[in-house]
């Protein structure tokens, strides 16, 4: 057990707790930020990501300890941005919302993409979303979702 | 008006997007309990003693002892128990739930439980056959001498729905008395009459309310049930919430999947023509016959596929075996069908020495023309039509040619296909009798029915559907989530019935509630009205087996790296007649996901046990197509309105799968010129090709 202290969705917590912890763990049951999904608990299918200082990471496989002293956004954080907003209606316009269980980690995906390459190559794209899996839509749609993102961010980015 | 088929943006897209939709494990309850199951380690044989750690006060198990009603899962088939008595059929099989407030705690426990057994030889080779149909039409098989006839075999491997959210359910006790399961599923009434039939108990003692589901294809059909029974059974005797959600290993490793298949072709030639066909399909249901019978009919069903074939000897069984039971999975026994056969019209034409193509269009299936099971094809059928569009856009013919070089490794395969809307035969007459009510309340109109949005986009399908009849905003029509103290039985959410079946029923509830839609508050009640021409014998397979079909062609391009045999996908096309498509975009996510399942099936996704023993245990081992993996699709879609559906809809969910493993593993067979008899094409299986295979 130990006190640590992290930014959460743009505000400063501290929780007393046992570090070795999944950060999937802490943010469902402590914090009930349930939009973190668990699809696998072992790092292969990205419904658990969360951005860790603007970069996308499975939070089931990253102890609590890794996050001390660090920024953290889950969905509910980040969809109070303007790009949120904007790539939430590119999914929604594209087609790129099925059974919903990878979609957060898929905006979280995007977002992580868009923010250190505001216009990828479709290749790109693919390789952005690969740690994403999906089993409802194929991928199709869920790029189209981001090259519409693309076009309608603009200057967000 | 707009036409219905014009897009709108789906109705749960906000709260799916933002994270706020409520999945089963998001869903938090005062007091709540945790249970983990307790599962066999052997493929068969007796338990001879159970020897549980001293449990903490608070921490329960629950077993077959303290199942109040009967032992069985009620689903098509009823033996599947709900916990073991003690024989054990297949490894993982439930033993007991261990269930307490500290899920680790719950966890430690389980793992210090002793279970010694009497071990027996268990059985994996398909020899014991526990359902075997057959039908002939016309004379059957009856080769002449000196008749051409040419036979060829066909495997299908296991395939997993690996669904992104896991089984999970949660059971709460109302008033004392009254059981509540609040879970992932596909069937709501299912999952109560399997309740009732657990419980002992009349029906208003039970309720089921479907909580968002995170994917289903057929895994969420008959297997909630299960867990849904033991969970009752616990809620009963605890009187406590109680959760039950599966980690992905357990989940992988002890739910049913898709049922591996050989099939036997044998085709009578005249003329160049097949004028007769025997089929011999077996299919490995697992440890429990469950819903394997319904999965052999549907596949035996659809043994001459997209073609009319005069004479046709159809067999089929279900084998029993010591492995983890099989069940739905999204095309259910079609997927394996229309692998085997749309490969052996193609080596057919190949050993006649006719061009495939010619030959398969020579066969098509046309309005008029009899069914495989006697049925008639009533309404048009434009699979020709369809065909030339999928060559135009895909360039089909040029690629064919360019390909066939010798140092070429590309590809490009067509596959013609088909799958009846519905269930089988007279089912919705005789079964399943769907009933629907539809609601006004002053301004606002509501849909009462059981069927499950899983992403196919129902809620946003039916509001659109009864706002356009009623000719009001979407926004006044409401479709809660299922909950069977409220909604009628319409039936499971299977069997690309949804919008066919049960849409038809609320569009008629909804004219007739436009006539009167000036009364106040009002409820209209209808059931499912079979079309007087259907009929279907189910002891000898005669008659119409469906009341309408959906049609569909895929092609796809593919490349096959020369030194590790890698399969790169570069495009699909894929042309589909559904009738009418009730919102375009959701009908081009359907075919869009569909076809990835069904290409993967024949090309990526690996399973298979070893002595009852699943080898794939979670997403690592377990391959599924990534972004990466997936090239384009494109999507058109035909017209073609079936009198009876909603604006002529028919069925969409299952038809976009059973086309894309015959697609592929064809443009695998011209990238490596050798003939391909088994699914996955895996790059070890195209090695083997390569170096024994023939052209
Ligand atoms: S749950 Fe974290 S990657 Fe799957
Ligand atoms: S929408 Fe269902 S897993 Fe992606």
């Amino acid at each position: 057990m130990a006190k640590i202290n992290f930014k959460l969705n743009e505000e400063f917590v501290e929780i007393d707790t046992d570090l070795n912890r999944r950060l999937l763990d802490v943010l469902r049951d402590d914090f009930s930020l349930t939009g973190v999904k668990e699809g696998c608990g072992e790092g292969e299918c990205g419904a658990c990501a969360v951005l860790l200082d603007h970069r996308i990471i499975n939070s089931c496989s990253t102890p609590l300890a890794n996050v001390i002293g660090k920024e953290v956004m889950t969905i509910e954080g980040f969809s109070k941005t303007k790009r949120y907003e904007t790539i939430k209606e590119a999914f929604a316009e594209a087609g790129g919302v099925q059974c919903g269980f990878c979609t957060p980690g898929m905006i979280i995906a995007t977002e992580s993409l868009l923010n250190k390459n505001p216009h990828p190559t479709d290749f790109e794209i693919k390789i952005g979303l690969s740690g994403n899996l999906c089993r409802c839509t194929g991928y199709n749609l869920i790029v189209e979702a981001v090259k519409e993102a693309i076009k309608r961010g603009e200057g967000l980015w | 008006m707009k036409d219905i088929s014009q897009s709108i943006n789906k109705v749960d897209n906000d709260e799916k997007i933002s994270g706020k939709a409520k999945y089963v494990a998001d869903i938090k309850m005062e007091g709540m309990l945790h249970a983990l199951t307790l599962r066999a380690t052997i493929a068969k044989g007796e338990i001879v003693e159970i020897i549980y750690p001293k449990l903490p006060e608070g921490y329960f198990v629950v077993d077959y002892k303290d199942i109040p009603g009967k032992n069985i899962v009620k689903v098509i088939f009823d033996d599947m128990p709900i916990f073991t008595t003690g024989k054990i059929t297949y490894l993982h099989e439930p033993i007991a739930l261990l269930i307490g407030p500290d899920k680790f705690l719950v966890n430690e426990l389980l793992k210090q439980v002793k279970v010694t057994y009497k071990e027996e030889k268990p059985l994996f080779d398909w020899v014991d056959s526990v359902i075997h149909y057959e039908f002939k039409k016309g004379e059957g098989f009856k080769p002449k001498k000196g008749d051409i006839i040419i036979e060829k075999s066909y495997e299908t491997s296991y395939q997993e729905q690996l669904y992104i959210e896991t089984q999970g359910m949660i059971g709460y006790m109302e008033d004392n008395e009254k059981i509540t399961l609040v879970g992932s599923i596909q069937c709501p009434y299912y999952v109560k009459n399997a309740l009732v039939q657990a419980l002992d108990v009349e029906d208003k003692l039970v309720r089921v309310i479907q909580a968002t589901v995170g994917g289903a294809f057929g895994g969420k059909e008959e297997f909630p049930s299960l867990i849904a029974c033991q969970l009752a059974v616990a809620v009963k005797k605890i009187k406590k919430p109680i959760r039950l959600i599966y980690e992905r290993e357990e989940d992988i490793l002890s739910t049913t999947k898709r049922h591996p298949s050989k099939t036997t072709l044998k085709a009578l030639m005249r003329n160049d023509k097949i004028i007769s066909l025997a089929v011999k399909v077996g299919l490995d249901g697992g440890a429990n016959i469950g819903l394997s019978g319904v999965v052999l009919s549907r596949a035996l069903i659809a043994s001459s596929g997209a073609y009319t074939i005069d004479n046709l000897d159809v067999q089929g069984d279900v084998f029993r075996t010591n492995t983890v039971p099989n069940g739905a999975f999204r095309g259910f026994g079609a997927p394996q069908m229309m692998f085997a056969i749309e490969m052996f019209v193609d080596h057919v034409a190949k050993k006649i020495g006719k061009d495939p193509f010619k030959f398969r269009v020579e066969h098509l299936a046309k309005q008029g023309d009899y069914t495989s099971t006697m049925g008639l094809y009533r309404d048009p059928i434009l699979l020709e039509d369809m065909i030339n569009k999928a060559m135009e856009v895909s360039d089909y013919k040029t690629k064919r040619k360019l390909f066939d070089q010798k140092d070429s490794y590309k590809g490009i395969g067509m596959s013609i296909f088909f799958h009846g809307c519905g269930f089988t035969g007279s089912g919705e007459k005789n079964h399943i009798k769907a009933k629907v009510k539809l609601k006004k309340q002053g301004d606002s109109v509501e849909i009462l029915i059981a069927a499950v949005d899983m992403g196919q986009g129902v809620k946003t399908s039916f509001r659109k559907l009864v706002a356009h009849i009623l000719d009001i905003e979407i926004e006044r029509v409401i479709f809660n989530n299922p909950d069977t103290d409220y909604v009628s039985d319409s039936g499971p959410t299977v069997a690309s019935r949804t919008m066919m079946i049960v849409g038809g029923i609320v569009a008629r509830c909804a004219k007739e509630m436009k006539e009167r839609f000036s009364e106040e508050n009002f409820i209209v009640e209808k059931v499912y009205e079979q079309p007087s021409y259907i009929e279907f014998d189910e002891a000898t397979f005669t008659g119409d087996a469906y009341p309408a079909y959906s049609w569909g062609v895929n092609v796809v391009e593919v490349e096959v790296d020369p030194v590790t045999y890698q399969v790169k996908l570069h495009k699909t096309w894929s042309v589909y007649d559904v009738g009418k498509a009730i919102d375009e975009r959701m009908v081009y996510g359907q075919a869009d996901g569909g076809l990835a399942q069904g290409l993967a099936y024949g090309y990526l996704e690996v399973m298979n046990h070893k002595d009852g023993k699943i080898m794939q245990k979670n997403m690592t081992d377990y391959i599924i197509p990534t972004a990466m993996d997936m090239p384009p699709m494109e999507t058109y879609l035909f017209d073609n309105p079936y009198a009876y559906g909603p604006y002529g809809a028919k069925g969409v969910g299952e038809l976009s799968l059973v086309g894309g493993a015959p697609a592929v593993a064809k443009a695998i067979e011209q990238a490596i010129k050798r003939q391909v008899y088994k699914i996955p094409v895996t790059p070890e299986y195209i090695m083997e090709l390569v170096n024994n295979g023939k052209d």
